[in-house]
């Protein structure tokens, strides 16, 4: 039985569940650290952008598999996909922006920056892809 | 554009996993092609022609010809 996944996107579900776990635990482990031990200076730079460097690495593995995946029918859709949750975010983070310059809504993010919008658009755009492929059904 | 995917997959007995592992491609690739939601890119073309043994213009027709 062949399997519904490509090879690239094997790689690239690998990649991400590797980013993840590392963000779980470099987000944890700075917290800990800025709540229990607050590090200054340089020092403190470095222990706060921990935790986004698995994001980054995230985004790399989504480059990649746009750049290994050779089923050009699937690199469409991840191209898609992608594009849909760069709008996504875009428009999120424009009106918030707005809505915070006219003092309706008060400065800060709560934690919720571009990235969490992006990953949402793109499971969003990965429902839209799946909602207009739902009758790519197997027909013999 | 339309094709004759369909009708030539048919005639030689072929599912659209059989088609798909025979040019390398996914079968979601093969049902968004037949159903013309997809054109294929040349290369992609050729290799479908390649697997027919019949010309490109054989297979894929421009929109308003007749199938």
């Amino acid at each position: 039985m062949p399997s519904n996944t490509s090879p690239a996107m094997r790689r690239y579900i690998r990649r991400l569940a590797v980013c993840m776990s590392v963000y779980v635990v470099l987000i944890f482990a700075a917290g800990y650290v800025f709540r229990h031990a607050p590090p200054e200076g340089a020092l403190a730079w470095a222990v706060a952008v921990l935790p986004a460097l698995p994001i980054l690495g995230t985004f790399w593995t989504i480059f990649r598999l746009l750049a290994e995946e050779t089923d050009e029918y699937l690199r469409l859709m991840f191209v898609r996909q992608a594009l849909f949750a760069t709008a996504f975010c875009l428009s999120i983070m424009t009106v918030w922006e707005f809505l915070q310059n006219y003092e309706i809504l008060p400065p800060g993010n709560g934690g919720f920056g571009a990235a969490f919008f992006w990953f949402m658009g793109l499971g969003i755009g990965g429902l839209w892809n799946a909602l207009t492929n739902r009758d790519a059904g197997e027909e013999a | 554009m339309n094709n004759r995917l369909r009708v030539l997959r048919a005639e030689h007995g072929w599912s659209q996993q059989d088609l798909a592992d025979r040019l390398g491609v996914s079968r979601q690739s093969v049902n968004a092609i037949e159903k013309g939601r997809y054109d294929p890119s040349l290369p992609l073309a050729f290799s479908i022609a390649d697997v027919f043994g019949l010309p490109i213009e054989a297979i894929f027709l421009k929109d308003g010809d007749p199938q």
